[in-house]
Formats: C-alpha cells, sequence, structure tokens
C-alpha cells in the first residue's frame, strides 16, 4: 500500500505540482509530466460531456459540475484517483492498487492544499505551487517513515 | 440677480441641453451588517474573561488581505514590515488598557519595571491574543537595552509561507507592532519591536520568531534610576 505520486492540474489544465513521495512509477521528464496532464485534463473533459445518465437540474447555488467525469483509473499496477475541486482544480493522486480510502486521502491532500497554498498570501492562484509549508505537510502526511 | 416679480425662477437660465439634471439623490442606506440580535461588539461588557475564540481562517483571511494590499504598495521587504508594525500598533495602544482592565483580581496594576512589562507580555498578552504564554524571554548579553521574546510557532504565521525571494520578511511584525504599542502606551518609550525568523537551522521549530525589543535611552536610565531607589 504506497501512495506514489500527486499531481495538481489547473482549471487551465497546465501542470502546477508535481512530486513524488515513493519510488516504483516510471521515470518521467519534466515535458512528459505536463503532456501527461494535459492529455488527462482533455480526457476528463470529454468523460463529463460523453454522460449517458440524464441530466439533473441542481438545485441553486450548487457549485459542483453536474458529472464528475474521470475519478479513478485502475491498472494492474497503479490507481490513479482523481479529485476535482469546485474551482475546477484537479487533484490526481497515484497509488498502487491495494491502497485503501483513496477518496479520503485525496480529500485530505486537497485540505492541505487549501490550508498552506490557498491561504497563502504569497501564492498567486494558476501558478505553479512553490510553498515550503504545503511541501512540508504534504511530506508528514503522505512520506512513510522508513 | 434674482428676478423681482417671479422670486422662485433660477438664477441662471440654462438653455435646453446645457445642463444635465441630477438624480434624486438615493435615501442613504447603511451597509454595515448587524448581528440578528442586534448587539455589535460595542455593545458587549467590556469585562468579559471568557471570550469565544476566532476562528484562525477567518483570521487568516483578513490577514492575507492586509498582506497582499500591503505587498502590492511596498517596494521592500522592509517597507512591508514597517506597514505591517504599523497596523499592529493602535492595537497595541488599546490592548494595553482592555487587558488592564479585564485583569483579576479587581485591583489592576499597571506594569511600572520593565521585567513587570515583559512578563506582561510574555504571560497576559500572549494568553489573550494566542490562548498561551509566549516560549521565551531572554535579555541580550551584549546591550542592555534590548529583551527578546521567542515564540517557537506565532499564530498568525500558521499559513504563511514566505517565498524565497524575500526571505527576510516575517510576517510576525505585525504581532511586533502590537507589542510596540502597548509598550508605547505603557510608557516605555521605544526604538522599535521588530520581528526576526530563527527557524532555518531549527528542525523542530521551522517557524521560530524572535521578537526584539529595543527600549529607548530614557527608559533604560528610569530604570536604572528606579533599581537605585
Amino acid at each position: 500500500m504506497v501512495v506514489f505520486a500527486l499531481l495538481i492540474i489547473n482549471k487551465a489544465g497546465g501542470l502546477i505540482y508535481n512530486r513524488t513521495f515513493h519510488e516504483g512509477l516510471q521515470k518521467l521528464d519534466s515535458n512528459d509530466y505536463l503532456i501527461l496532464a494535459g492529455t488527462f485534463h482533455g480526457i476528463h473533459a470529454i468523460s463529463r460531456s460523453i454522460n449517458p445518465a440524464p441530466a439533473v437540474q441542481p438545485p441553486p447555488g450548487y457549485r459542483r459540475p453536474q458529472t464528475t467525469g474521470i475519478q479513478s483509473l485502475e491498472s494492474s499496477h497503479f490507481r490513479l484517483t482523481c479529485f476535482q475541486t469546485p474551482t475546477g482544480v484537479k487533484l490526481l493522486l497515484f497509488t498502487s492498487p491495494e491502497q485503501p480510502n483513496t477518496d479520503i486521502v485525496v480529500r485530505r491532500c486537497y485540505e492541505i492544499y487549501g490550508d498552506f497554498v490557498v491561504k497563502n498570501p504569497f501564492y498567486a492562484m494558476e501558478m505553479p505551487i512553490r510553498v515550503e509549508k504545503f511541501d512540508r505537510s504534504l511530506g508528514a502526511y503522505l512520506v512513510r517513515p522508513g | 440677480m434674482p428676478d423681482p416679480d417671479n422670486p422662485a425662477a433660477p438664477i441662471f437660465d440654462f438653455k435646453d441641453g446645457d445642463s444635465i439634471p441630477l438624480p434624486p439623490p438615493k435615501p442613504f442606506q447603511s451597509t454595515l451588517r448587524y448581528p440578528s440580535n442586534r448587539k455589535t461588539i460595542y455593545d458587549r461588557n467590556l469585562n468579559r474573561t471568557q471570550t469565544a475564540p476566532t476562528s484562525l481562517p477567518s483570521f487568516a483571511y483578513v490577514f492575507n488581505a492586509i498582506i497582499t494590499y500591503i505587498h502590492t504598495k511596498s517596494g521592500s521587504v522592509a517597507e512591508i514590515e514597517n506597514r505591517l508594525n504599523r497596523a499592529g500598533y493602535p492595537i497595541g495602544i488599546k490592548l494595553l488598557d482592555l487587558l488592564l482592565y479585564r485583569q483579576l483580581p479587581r485591583s489592576p496594576q499597571r506594569p511600572t519595571r520593565i521585567l513587570d512589562l515583559l512578563q506582561f507580555i510574555h504571560g497576559t498578552l500572549w494568553r489573550s491574543l494566542f490562548n498561551r504564554p509566549a516560549d521565551a524571554l531572554e535579555q541580550s548579553t551584549t546591550k542592555k537595552n534590548e529583551y527578546m521574546i521567542v515564540d517557537n510557532e506565532p499564530v498568525v504565521n500558521t499559513y504563511i509561507s514566505v517565498p524565497k525571494d524575500m526571505s527576510q520578511l516575517n510576517c510576525a511584525a505585525f504581532v511586533a507592532g502590537i507589542i510596540e504599542g502597548l509598550c508605547d502606551a505603557a510608557g516605555f518609550a521605544m526604538e522599535g519591536v521588530s520581528a526576526h525568523s530563527a527557524g532555518e537551522t531549527d528542525e523542530m521549530w521551522p517557524g521560530k520568531t524572535i521578537f526584539l525589543l529595543r527600549f529607548g535611552e530614557g527608559t533604560v536610565e528610569r530604570e536604572e534610576a528606579m533599581k537605585a531607589g
């Protein structure tokens, strides 16, 4: 049970955060990560629009998109959990397939993002995240000692 | 000149199209919002010792707005700290009286000696602002007018990470301003209070902050005169 990596994609499809917590993923160079983020952003948008279920009228003031799009992708060697915030930021969590409660883990990552990135006066929205306390707090949560 | 036959006629006779009639003034509507019981913070009893804690994220939101505003207005790190300090200063002036008024038992004593004042800041002020005393109180070994109050993790910096190019900045300068206002109001003229980060090498407390209190010359002289009796 391992959390491999966390990627954060802004609402325009740009990669704004990318961190590996555990060995086990293929090494990709930074350009490949950007392509991966952009591609996933596109596929996610398509998956939302090809929703086969009939559209339900959301209650007034409800800001979440009506269809969530891809929430998780699973293969024999990894599971990708995607969490989209109401403002369109996507958090992508790469874990091993056996990792339980990935939705809770990714939600906790969102809380850390909300606390240390969004509440930081020196962070400009949609820009790459270089925030010390965010790194430290994520590390404390996701890096297992040993 | 008013027309004597028709006093109601306007003094100036504008031709059509020369003037645009002003819209009728809107009735004044206050945008202030009141709590449902119409009791604002000013209507409450001053002497509440058990206060409801303020929400940290709400504070962070307002503090964030202050910093963003100051950041866009200032050119240098020193100016940002200076402006933050000035934002805290009036709070300190008012807090001194409020805290003395709330002190128990009902025989409030003003701090008149430097050590009393430092204890007051370290204990009473910190407890009322952050619900815990400060972590250390030290005197400078080289200069006798300098004292240091150490906070291992300032509450105001909880969500703030300073970018690398401004690493000198510590937003606890706001708290330094509160301290400076409080000392000045207590009659201790200050040369200045500043906040310094000291956590770079500290594994345990990376946000460690030292508040450096520099008392003015007159204050130190008076203290020595009082000591001599």
